[in-house]
């Protein structure tokens, strides 16, 4: 890579890096510094633009736009390390063990991987969600969940494959330790890196899917999200445009960083590439 | 047998292994789910009757081998079994009305991307540093980045409030009615077949039969066009064809922000209705469809390429 480019690259790395803390850190204290409730009604003052008191204007019914943000910061930081956490322990624990035992399991396992991304991400989710009267955050949660192990089951099984002719884990193996053990003990350690790595990213990923799911309005209704206010701005965008303008644009900021930290930590976890 | 035909035949089995494969995915759904489904369709008002009625219509009261065996049927020769809500309707048929609305605006979707992917990525291959390899990376960081949910509105916002050049959601002005839609759901795709022709144009170009030619002194631009493009445009068209299936998924965004009639949009009204025969029927005519784009992707690249039928 051109020097002019790899300086850009690690410019726009550290950003990523720093958005994505940023993002964790509000999600667990933005509702105590929200300057508002997100359900406070103040109908003297709804759509208003940015102003003194309310720094990023109000929407419907006056809520405040940036305490309705901070509150949507919790549900997307529980629903994408929730989602992210559960899809890299069953994914990677599937994978590890479908690629570390070969033969006809890893062929089912590699099977069933095709067959639930035969499925577009959201029509699975939309399907699931389907399935449930009133959807809650658990329900979103496994409805994601529902296709987002599978990328991490591929990472863990191709690792898996290399990992299984380490030498290494063919002295634990010599040693005669059990299977699981092996598995445990010497795979899963080292699959640690390239999961981590995915993880990141899909950290973004988990956002992007909440917010698409709650502006589609399958979201857990009661719940603030900046999905629904990106939904609630659009239908009011030939009026009132900044409602739409800035719940999308902290969506798009989140998913872009959170993606350009996965980079970085490629660069820094995985020196192949 | 030719290696060709094993290919094929191979390749097809594979195929059809894989649709009964949803088949059983999307039966399976409405099983594994922790929750009851009957209960999500009626809502908990609806008396014990009427619950035991739905369920005895749904085949929810007989063993589960049997209402497999119901299902399958359904899917294969009953139009994929009636709608909840509308009882006189088939599932297929009620897909089958509002589909042609989504191939369109996904045909509409791959042919905008490959219009701005083509000629972005070979200058930025061509061109390689030069400002137009700037302007193609930054296109498709930014085609990549801007999530579909927020480009819709501000492109609506930029050219039908502002800039009053393209009509707004609802207004049906014919074709241009379909080109908001259609990069709203051909961004990602723009971005990503972009970095593709950039990447296997650059590949191409560093062959040993380029050098031949350059050798023998074919000028620049007729062993790009005559050459290079041809092999590299290979794995670009693969990559276009592939997302077709993808777009479907996509077209359920598109489809509401742009208030337009499509399977996205039957999909996500049946969810609503908690119509679950019209959501699985939905949800498998997607994936089938996926399925079988790609298994046409791959059958003509192995008509097209030798090489790869070996593999």
């Amino acid at each position: 890579m051109r020097a002019r480019a790899r300086h850009r690259a690690r410019g726009s790395e550290a950003f990523g890096v720093t958005v994505v803390l940023v993002f964790l850190v509000l999600a667990l204290i933005g509702p105590w510094i929200a300057p508002y409730s997100p359900l406070q009604i103040d109908l003297a003052h709804e759509y208003e633009l940015p102003t003194a008191r309310h720094w990023l204007g109000t929407t419907d019914n006056g809520v405040d736009v940036l305490s309705a943000l901070l509150y949507g910061t919790r549900l997307s930081g529980i629903v994408a390390i929730a989602t992210v956490g559960i899809s890299v322990l069953a994914g990677g624990l599937i994978g590890a063990f479908a690629g570390y035992r070969g033969g006809s399991v890893d062929q089912w396992v590699t099977a069933l991987c095709d067959l639930v991304q035969a499925f577009p991400a959201i029509v699975l989710n939309v399907a699931v969600l389907a399935l449930t009267a009133e959807p809650s955050v658990l329900h979103l949660v496994l409805a994601l969940i529902a296709h987002g192990w599978v990328l991490f089951a591929r990472v863990a099984r191709a690792n898996a494959l290399v990992l299984r002719q380490a030498e290494y884990v063919q002295a634990a193996r010599a040693l005669g330790l059990s299977e699981i053990a092996v598995v445990v003990r010497h795979v899963v350690p080292n699959l640690a890196g390239p999961l981590l790595v995915q993880a990141t990213a899909a950290l973004g990923g988990a956002v992007l899917s909440e917010s698409t799911l709650s502006f589609l309005g399958l979201g857990p209704g009661a719940t603030a999200s900046w999905g629904a206010l990106l939904d609630q701005g659009s239908s009011v965008l030939l009026r009132f445009p900044h409602v739409a303008l800035i719940a999308g644009g902290t969506i798009a900021l989140t998913v872009y960083s959170a993606n350009r930290a996965g980079d970085y930590l490629r660069d820094r976890l995985d020196p192949r590439s | 047998m030719s290696p060709l035909l094993r290919y094929v035949l191979l390749r097809v089995l594979r195929g059809i292994a894989t649709v009964f494969g949803v088949v059983s995915l999307v039966f399976l759904l409405l099983h594994l789910i922790p929750g009851d489904p009957v209960l999500a369709m009626l809502g908990d008002q609806a008396s014990p009757e009427e619950r035991a009625a739905l369920r005895t219509t749904l085949h929810l009261d007989k063993p589960l081998l049997e209402q497999y065996v119901l299902f399958l049927r359904d899917v294969w020769g009953g139009g994929l079994g009636l709608s909840f809500r509308d009882q006189t309707r088939s599932v297929a048929s009620l897909i089958g009305d509002v589909v042609p609305d989504t191939l369109w605006l996904a045909l509409a979707a791959v042919l905008l991307a490959l219009a701005a992917a083509l000629p972005l990525g070979t200058l930025a291959a061509v061109r390689r540093g030069s400002i137009w390899d700037d302007v193609a990376s930054s296109f498709a960081l930014l085609g990549l980045a801007v999530p579909n949910i927020w480009l819709g509105p501000l492109l609506i916002l930029l050219f039908g409030v502002w800039l009053r050049v393209l009509p707004l959601p609802g207004d049906d002005a014919g074709f241009a009615s379909l080109i908001l839609p259609a990069c709203t759901l051909g961004a990602a795709l723009s971005a990503v077949l972009t970095r593709q022709m950039r990447a296997s144009l650059l590949e191409v170009l560093s062959e040993p039969y380029m050098r031949a030619a350059r050798a023998r002194g074919v000028s620049e631009l007729r062993l790009v066009v005559f050459h290079a493009l041809r092999n590299a445009l290979l794995p670009v068209l693969t990559v276009a064809g592939a997302q077709l299936g993808a777009l479907l998924g996509g077209a359920v965004v598109a489809e509401k922000i742009f208030e337009r009639r499509g399977i996205g949009s039957l999909f996500l009204e049946a969810f609503f209705e908690r119509d679950i025969p019209v959501v699985q029927g939905c949800a498998l005519v997607i994936a089938v469809f996926y399925v079988g784009v790609n298994l046409a992707v791959d059958l003509l690249y192995g008509v097209i390429d030798p090489r790869v039928r070996l593999g």
